[in-house]
């Protein structure tokens, strides 16, 4: 009880991550209900009424091939923050794995850890996920797969830093003494106080990688068209910009813009409340 | 002085091989399962079989990938990055005859972005929560969120459909002009250098939103950075004691907080430009700029390796400089680090 109200009193002290939160929940509802709310099919074209004007029975318009972009962005929710979702899990698990064995084994594991984040960091990230896609293949797994490598030396970082500082605590000496093994020590003890900054790391994380998977598919990497997907509908509505359709292209990368803005504005408000001492 | 610099200098370039190493084995591999017959595809469509398995061994794609690889390094060794199948030039012409362009337009994006970026962040920092604070806040927390590929498209739309101002996104020069004599490559300096205003304005016109998309991006980091280290500084003991000691203002901000405002922003400032050479990519498909990320991207979608492989060692050499820049003049501005050395 008194946990929730500390989270109200937070919540309302920062009316700009309340709002974050509202608008984040319902970009989630979207996501979940799109096939429901979606007043045309996403897919169907309509050739005799393409790339018309926002109105009254297509409140985005329609694009070159007379699909809804209504419908079209609403779809696209699910896909970009499916991907988001997943590759930023993807890459604290794995992140969190490799940071925690550098940090409390050290030696051999800490060098080997190290030198494989090294590597990927010497890498333009971007171009590193182009060049993983494009040699993976066109598909919505492997853009996944690659948000989460470029994703990863983040989570190394910050966990093993954080066992780094931790594993010479009273606790853990507490725990040893206990007769627990390293294993239970690290998943028990080390694990759950790590947490914080690894949220905090995940909610800065999921923006950056929602545009990653965007400007992949903008590309023409991964993600194919016709599949509703925000980068992809930017890339098709560019060709119409200078000739003056601009909502082909503006939707979706509204759409983008807002829920990127909202994730980066919830990550804020979150670092602020668990850690305020790291506020910038 | 001088010989502590150069031992610095050999250290961290000797230092950077094993990445750089690193950074070219990945690549290759990468680059070999890219789908696709590179020797189906150079032998065109209407190829034999026997036309294209003699291009195969022409290419050395028959021996094992060690082979392969130990052949590539020495090519390499030799500055020979192998031959583009699409534009049929060597990759190294190719890179550098393209690579101007794009460290202009960033050189640009990021001279705009600490142009504005920092005096927003010191006014931001020294004016707390007054309206060039919150401007401040707005334009970082919004500056990361604009994917700079819609930012583009956005600014062609209001800048080039809507009012006429911008020419169209065309490359590096209207249809009318012709690029400047070569001399380093950067057309706004080559123009000056002939003194041709009129090529250096047209350049410009190009140039100036591609760099306004890059400088967006880029100026959220920055200020953010300044404002949070300077806020950091001007809190310090220092700080009181020469306010207490009765020095004018500007003096404080300038010649003691700022300096030691400027170590986190010009680290920052080297991340900063590293992320905008890979950002590169998107830019230059926007706005049709003949860069090496535009290169590296048509490359890349015909499964044509050598160009992409050269692009990302090209890319991991200059993060190397950049890196080492950013260290050199981090120890210039503060002596402590190169004592800490």
């Amino acid at each position: 009880m008194k946990r929730s109200l500390e989270w109200r009193y937070l919540l309302l002290q920062n009316p700009l991550t309340l709002a974050a939160l509202v608008v984040f929940i319902l970009v989630v509802l979207c996501a979940i209900f799109a096939p429901w709310l979606t007043p045309y099919d996403p897919f169907a074209s309509d050739t005799a009424n393409s790339l018309q004007a926002p109105s009254a029975a297509h409140w985005f318009g329609t694009d070159q091939l007379g699909r809804d972009m209504f419908s079209r962005v609403l779809m696209g929710t699910r896909m970009d923050l499916g991907i988001a979702i997943a590759a930023v899990f993807l890459a604290a698990a794995i992140g969190t794995f490799l940071g925690a064995c550098a940090g409390f084994y050290g030696g051999y594991v800490d060098t080997a850890v190290g030198r494989g984040v090294d590597i990927i960091m010497a890498f333009p990230l971007f171009v590193l996920a182009m060049a993983i896609v494009a040699a993976l293949g066109n598909s919505v797994a492997n853009v996944v797969y690659a948000s989460a490598i470029i994703n990863m030396p983040f989570y190394v970082r910050v966990v093993r830093s954080e066992i780094l500082v931790l594993k010479g605590a009273g606790f853990v000496e507490a725990a040893r003494l206990c007769g627990n093994s390293n294993s239970r020590i690290l998943w028990s003890q080390l694990l759950p106080n790590v947490s914080a900054p690894l949220v905090v790391q995940m909610s800065l994380n999921m923006g950056w990688s929602m545009l990653n998977a965007a400007s992949l598919s903008f590309v023409g990497l991964g993600i194919r068209p016709p599949s509703p997907e925000w980068g992809i509908m930017v890339a098709e509505g560019a060709q119409y910009i200078i000739s003056g359709q601009w909502w082909v292209a503006l939707f979706p990368g509204l759409a983008l813009t807002l829920v990127v803005l909202c994730f980066n504005l919830l990550g804020d408000g979150l670092r602020d409340i668990i850690d305020p001492r790291r506020r910038t | 002085m001088q010989n502590t610099f150069f031992t610095l200098i050999s250290r961290r370039l000797l230092g950077a091989i094993p990445s750089l190493f690193a950074v070219i084995v990945v690549t290759f591999v990468i680059m070999r399962l890219l789908p696709g017959d590179p020797a189906a595809f150079f032998a065109g469509a209407a190829a034999t079989e026997e036309a294209i398995a003699q291009i195969r061994t022409q290419l050395g794609l028959d021996e094992s990938m060690f082979q392969q690889f130990w052949i590539y390094l020495q090519a390499l060794a030799q500055g020979d990055m192998g031959r583009s199948f699409t534009t049929g030039q060597p990759v190294t012409t190719d890179l550098l005859e393209r690579l101007p362009a794009s460290l202009e337009l960033t050189l640009l994006g990021l001279v705009m972005a600490i142009v504005v970026g920092l005096p927003l962040g010191i006014l931001a920092a020294t004016r707390p929560n007054s309206w060039i604070d919150h401007l401040c806040r707005l334009l970082t927390t919004s500056g990361v969120c604009l994917p700079t590929f819609f930012t583009g498209l956005v600014l062609i739309y209001i800048f080039y459909y809507l009012l006429g101002w911008a020419p169209a996104p065309m490359g590096r020069l209207d249809l009318f002009s012709s690029p400047p004599d070569k001399v380093t490559g950067f057309y706004l300096i080559d123009s000056l250098l002939m003194g041709d205003w009129e090529l250096f304005n047209s350049a410009l016109a190009q140039l100036i939103l591609p760099a306004i998309t890059l400088g967006l991006f880029a100026l959220a980091p920055l200020a953010r950075m300044t404002r949070a280290g300077l806020l950091g500084v001007l809190n310090s003991d220092f700080i009181r004691t020469a306010h207490a000691n009765g020095l004018p203002r500007h003096v404080i901000l300038l010649s003691y907080a700022l300096r030691n405002t400027l170590l986190p922003v010009i680290n920052t400032m080297g991340m900063v430009f590293s992320y905008l050479l890979g950002i590169n990519v998107l830019v230059e498909k926007v706005f049709a700029w003949p860069g090496v990320g535009s290169y590296a991207l048509e490359a890349l979608m015909a499964s044509d390796y050598s160009p992409v492989q050269g692009f990302v060692l090209a890319i991991a050499v200059l993060y190397v400089l950049l890196n080492l820049t950013v260290d050199l003049t981090c120890s210039l501005i503060d002596p402590r680090m190169e004592a800490a050395r």
